[in-house]
């Protein structure tokens, strides 16, 4: 009860600051498929955002275009009210170049389904290659992050280990603690559990309850994990056919929306 | 000419193009280490924004693979000192170089795009998503894992290459070749030079290959759980061994 409380009291605060991320009007075409048609959305500072809805609904899409690795086909990213895809030439907008794109995409970190960790290098490794490469720390410092992250997510003794020699489950923690080495403001989860043995799928899902917890970075989930949505999220998006269908707080929509597609999502997802 | 093999001649030949065997050798490095450097700047090039640019440089490549080496060579040495306004006229060596290098280096960037394409999606991504500059992208993440399974097919063309550097001769460059033609043309005795030379290629042809193979099985391992797992427990006993003989003073 007190900690939906304190939540609740977070959330106020959220609310009265400037988003960190905006949608305004994006959608995305692959070919003559539109997955995302019109989309606009806000997360701010520390929000924690469950994305859910139905295979090729666009949920994965929408935080791949955050992230940069698709491009939009009309409409507006702003991160920290800089837009994402676009900058400033002599005046006009043009399409961002490289040195632009990793300039405001510098506070997003992400995690995949399928890990993709760097199969040539051992876990620490791993953590510590973009802090020394990308933001030039000092390299013993980012060491001793490193370990400490690898510590948090369960895998302080397999610093030398490499990928191939973990389990889904652990790869996934060991992408975790490299995308929170970086600092990350925003962190993107694209259906992390999706792709593991089900019985691993506790372990994860328990380290992202605590970086939600205890970390104040804004999250967005993507997932099938009703429960653990309802659990975690301050707000939950309901994506059908490329459009947010509904939105509100988890229990809001999991267990009060009156959609008839949510409605009929959620008896399909409980049956199974 | 004399018709019957003299094992005099042939001792006294061996020397004699011996002498010749330190340019061939070298010449194959650096045709070779011409080649591999040539070969990023074609996959650098084909990865250009613009499509008329990898347009022209596909055809390009595909030109210089369809045409034989030896008419290239002769081009470059014979005929690029009159190309007007640009032609230079170049040593017999670097010319060999850039003729046999340039060819070779055609497929050695097919080489190299067989395994950057063989590297997965989700490690572009990552290295995006982890904000990578396309440099350090290139350097610390794809061509890491890219070039080492494509090194046995390198070693490969190493050894083709080293069999086509006697083309060299044509223009005067003194390998082996073109010292058994030589002493051939002394000595009218062309069968023990030109055997010997044939000695000399299966002597370091052979070996390399073997060498090739064995390197390819240990790549093949490389990532492998049980080589890694056989290396790391090597490595903690190690460690052991160490803090037992701390302990100890």
């Amino acid at each position: 009860m007190s900690e939906t409380l304190v939540k609740n009291n977070d959330k106020k605060i959220l609310l009265n600051t400037e988003p960190i991320v905006q949608y305004r009007d994006v959608t995305k075409s692959f070919g003559d498929v539109q997955i995302l048609k019109g989309i606009n959305l806000d997360i701010h500072p520390g929000e924690k955002v469950a994305v859910i809805g139905p295979s090729g609904s666009g949920k994965t899409t929408i935080i791949r275009l955050l992230m940069t690795l698709e491009e939009p086909t009309s409409g507006d990213i702003l991160v920290n009210g800089k837009n994402l895809w676009k900058m400033d030439k002599g005046g006009t907008q043009v399409r961002a170049n490289e040195k632009h794109l990793r300039e405001v995409r510098g506070d997003i970190g992400m995690v995949f389904q399928h890990f993709n960790l760097f199969p040539h290098m051992t876990i620490l490794e791993n953590c510590m290659s973009a802090p020394v490469h990308v933001k030039k720390e000092n390299k013993e410092e980012v060491r001793e992050r490193s370990i400490k992250m690898l510590d948090r997510v369960g895998l302080g003794n397999k610093l030398d280990f490499y990928p191939s020699q973990l389990s889904g489950g652990q790869k996934q923690r060991v992408a975790m603690a490299r995308a929170l080495v970086m600092r990350p403001k925003i962190m993107l989860f694209d259906e992390v559990t999706s792709a593991l043995d089900p019985e691993l799928v506790g372990e994860v899902l328990e380290v992202i309850r605590d970086i939600a917890i205890n970390d104040e970075m804004a999250m967005v989930l993507v997932t099938h994990e009703m429960d653990f949505a309802l659990d975690v999220a301050d707000k939950v998006l309901f994506l059908d056919q490329g459009v947010i269908a509904e939105q509100g707080t988890a229990s809001e929509v999991l267990e009060h929306s009156e959609n008839e597609r949510v409605q009929s999502f959620l008896k399909r997802f409980r049956r199974v | 000419m004399s018709s019957n093999f003299r094992w005099e001649t042939f001792f006294e030949a061996l020397p004699f193009i011996l002498k010749g065997l330190g340019l061939t050798v070298g010449l194959t490095f650096a045709c070779f280490g011409f080649a591999l450097l040539f070969g990023f700047v074609w996959i650098f090039l084909r990865r250009f924004p613009s499509k008329s640019i990898v347009w022209l440089v596909t055809w390009i490549m595909e030109f210089i693979r369809s045409t034989p080496p030896l008419v290239q060579l002769f081009f470059i040495y014979y005929a690029w000192p009159m190309v007007p306004g640009i032609g230079v006229t170049l040593e017999p060596f670097t010319c060999a170089v850039l003729g046999i290098g340039i060819h070779y280096s055609t497929y050695i960037g097919e080489i190299y795009r067989s395994g950057i394409d063989s590297v997965d999606k989700g490690q572009w991504e990552a290295s995006t998503a982890l904000n990578f500059s396309t440099i350090d992208k290139w350097k610390n993440i794809i061509l890491p894992q890219a070039i080492p399974p494509t090194i046995p097919m390198l070693g490969n063309y190493f050894i083709i290459m080293f069999k086509e550097v006697p083309l060299a001769s044509t223009i005067g460059v003194g390998g082996i070749l073109y010292m058994a033609n030589s002493y051939g043309a002394l000595h009218f005795a062309y069968l023990e030079p030109l055997t010997i030379v044939g000695i000399i290629f299966l002597l370091l042809s052979y070996p390399s290959s073997i060498l090739i193979k064995k390197l390819e099985v240990k790549l093949n391992t490389r990532f492998d759980k049980n080589a890694i797992l056989k290396k790391s427990n090597k490595k903690s006993t190690q460690s052991l061994n160490l803090k037992g003989s701390d302990h100890i003073v």
